[in-house]
């Protein structure tokens, strides 16, 4: 579930508010978006995918609300990690682009179930 | 409009539009209808529940599509490949029209811009979408073809004219706190399947809607006993994508192997386990190598790993099997013709929303024809949906309109807890032992269990005051029209064919090879489908 808004990160675009597919986020004049309905958030990840500040964090847990601390979440690279493995911000190449694994993945599944 | 449904809190004053064509649902289905629409002329608007770019199955996941070069051998192979594993239930001139309307449109995506990757002779390979970019470059080009978006626009009813034609839709605001209405020449219904709040990736939108608006119009389901779709995933996390899982082992929690489970065939061993006790896995069987090319081929399988501190090759972590419902099922709207018109006139219907049958029968598997059938139906309903719009000429536009929604929206009983359906439902489709080992006691229990829910569904939502509680109990009654449709198809066919189970009709029946229709809202009604392989004279089952 979402767990984290950064306040020093966040550059209030409100595009978080506006990707959100389950309407988690509320807007705030003059501040960055609360996290409104935290229940009802899918941990989908697509916030993260558009925040540009790589400053939301969605924890993998999508039944229970888990404790978060920014400063260790920096520290393990994982603010803004999975904005960076899909390819998007600049200078970065969509991942999109990168490999086409297909072939070399049937392959191998056809070798592991044979 | 005179009778609309009522919210009791402050709304603001509602969005009035007028289009030749309104898509509901913003997925693949959607855009592409959109797109296809505008691309003809006509004027068209598009709702979606959430946002269009984000929302839905594909969007936070991504698809491998079912695209064949045109080689005879290779469609052949192609086509071949599935007709056991969907009980031959598929037709052979839709499968030939999606594999080349498919085809086509994957090369309109590349011409986009879409960034597929290119093998060592250059060549650029288009077998699969990353959801984001595939997501993102659709809303982009339906705007460029001007397209209206309404995003958190979620649809609650189609409007109908007095002769009971199509003609609209009004639904609400969610982010403006308004309602919203479109007059409308033709409507395409997209908006996805039904996971039942399940959680798994990107499905909580996906409460079938659309199949409940469908039959308030005169709609018909099909292929609704195919329906029971879960899918691996690390127990606490939403992230369901099964592909990898070839190479994992699966431990009871002593470390034990259990024989037999596998991520393919094995699966029914890994949910008939998870029913008593803890299931374990462990992708042991992945080389350095493979380790590599599974980080670039899908990131987001590794996420929860990575947030969670788990290596995935070396630890083992609890799996579950998430459901998936006709996400990844293929039961959905029936298709009356090519242009994939539904049996209500001025209604369309594609991707997800729409049954799939035609081209995997009763099974999909590990995905692609799902994709395929979105990008072709989305391309023919929008294409139909603007044909027949513009044919009505002014008319479409100076018809009296009145809201066909009842269940949740315009009470006649007493009032209801949304949560308290949500877990009704849940608790009859959810589990293993109810859902994907089906019997005759089983099916027939839990019908009177949601034929209970549905009338309950009939009063006034207690949540009706607020806009959010409004569109929450509506979708609870879809999931329980969902669900009454899949267990009446369910009981009725008395075999195991394609993904439906009958632990207590184990075998496939020859005399049983044909698609089921159902419908019916207070009354569900299951029979044969006249127009599908081998059908025997229609023999209708009702239950209430
Ligand atoms: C994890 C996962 C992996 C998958 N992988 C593959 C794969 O590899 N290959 C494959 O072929 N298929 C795959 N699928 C299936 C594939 O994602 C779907 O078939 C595809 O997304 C269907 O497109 P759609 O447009 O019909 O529905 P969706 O993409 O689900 O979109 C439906 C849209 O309708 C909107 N909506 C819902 N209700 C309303 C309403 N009342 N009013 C307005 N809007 C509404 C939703 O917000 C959403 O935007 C996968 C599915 C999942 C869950
Ligand atoms: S998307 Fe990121 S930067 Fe923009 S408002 Fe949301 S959290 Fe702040
Ligand atoms: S993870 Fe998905 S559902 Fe949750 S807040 Fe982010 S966008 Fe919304």
């Amino acid at each position: 579930m979402i767990e984290l808004v950064s306040q020093s990160r966040c550059i209030e675009c409100n595009l978080c508010v506006k990707v959100c597919p389950t309407n988690v986020f509320d807007e705030v004049d003059g501040g960055a978006p609360v996290i409104a309905r935290q229940s009802a958030c899918q941990t989908c990840f697509m916030c993260e995918v558009y925040c540009p500040a790589d400053a939301l964090y969605v924890a993998p847990e999508a039944e229970a609300s888990v404790a978060v601390d920014e400063d260790r979440l920096i520290d393990l690279g994982l603010l803004g990690s999975y904005r960076e493995a899909v390819g998007w911000g600049p200078g970065r190449t969509p991942g999109a682009a990168k490999v086409d694994a297909t072939d070399y993945m049937q392959e191998k599944i056809r070798k592991v179930l044979h | 409009m005179s009778d609309a449904f009522s919210i009791s809190t402050q709304q603001n004053e509602p969005l009035e539009l007028t289009a030749d064509v309104l898509v509901i649902g913003g997925g693949p289905a959607g855009t592409w209808a959109a797109w296809s629409a505008a691309s003809k002329g006509a004027r068209v608007v598009l709702a979606d529940k959430g946002y269009c770019g984000a929302s839905g199955a594909t969007a936070p996941s991504g698809v491998g599509v079912w695209y064949v070069q045109p080689d005879p051998e290779e469609r052949a192979k192609a086509k071949a490949s599935r007709e056991a594993l969907g009980g031959f239930l598929a037709d052979h001139s839709w499968m030939d029209r999606v594999l080349d309307q498919t085809y086509e449109n994957v090369a309109h995506l590349a011409q986009w811009g879409y960034p597929f990757p290119t093998n060592e002779r250059g060549e650029q390979v288009r077998r699969g979408m990353q959801g984001p970019e595939y997501m993102k470059i659709m809303r982009k080009v339906v705007k460029q073809a001007g397209v209206k978006i309404l995003d958190h626009s979620p649809a609650l009813e189609l409007l109908l004219d007095f002769d009971g034609v199509v003609a609209g839709a009004a639904g609400v605001q969610r982010q403006e706190n308004r309602p919203w209405s479109v007059k409308a020449g033709a409507v395409v219904i997209a908006t996805g399947g039904c996971a039942f709040l399940s959680k798994a990736l990107g499905t909580n939108v996906l409460t079938g809607d659309g199949g409940l608006m469908a039959a308030e119009a005169g709609g018909e389901m099909s292929g609704m006993e195919f329906s029971n779709a879960y899918s691996l995933a690390p127990a606490f996390s939403s992230v369901t994508k099964s592909a990898y899982y070839s190479w994992a082992s699966f431990t009871y929690e002593d470390g034990r192997v259990i024989e037999g489970a596998g991520s393919q065939r094995g699966r029914s061993i890994i949910a008939k386990t998870l029913l008593t006790q803890p299931v374990f896995c462990q992708l042991d069987k992945a080389d350095d190598e493979t380790q590599v090319w599974m980080r670039k081929g899908q990131p987001n399988f590794f996420l929860p790993f990575d947030r969670a501190g788990i290596n995935p090759f070396t630890d083992r972590f609890p799996v579950t099997m998430r459901l998936e419902g006709t996400v990844r099922g293929t039961g959905g709207i029936r298709i009356a013709d090519t242009t994939c018109a539904t049996t209500a006139p001025g209604l369309y219907a594609a991707g997800d929303a729409a049954t799939r049958e035609l081209i995997c029968g009763g099974f999909t598997g590990g995905g692609s024809h799902n994709a395929a059938w979105a990008i072709s139906s989305g391309y023919w309903a929008g294409g139909g949906a603007a044909a027949y719009a513009l044919s009505l000429g002014e008319k479409a536009h100076n018809r009296r309109l009145r809201g066909a929604g009842r269940a949740a929206l315009r009470p006649a009983g007493a009032g209801f807890d949304t949560a308290e359906i949500v877990r009704g439902v849940q608790s009859e489709v959810t589990p293993y032992d109810k859902n994907l080992f089906r019997t005759e006691a089983g099916l027939r229990s839990s019908l009177v269990e949601l034929n209970g829910l549905w009338r309950a569904v009939q009063g006034r939502p207690e949540s009706a005051s607020t806009t959010e509680g409004v569109i929450q109990a509506r979708q609870a009654a879809a999931m329980v029209a969902t669900a009454r449709w899949m267990y009446a198809s369910a009981h009725v066919r008395t075999e195991t064919r394609g993904m439906h189970k009958r632990v207590d009709h184990p075998a496939q029946s020859p005399e049983q090879q044909y698609r089921l229709l159902s419908g019916g809202l207070d009354t569900v009604w299951v029979k044969p489908d006249p127009t599908s392989v081998a059908a025997p004279a229609p023999k209708e089952t009702v239950s209430r």
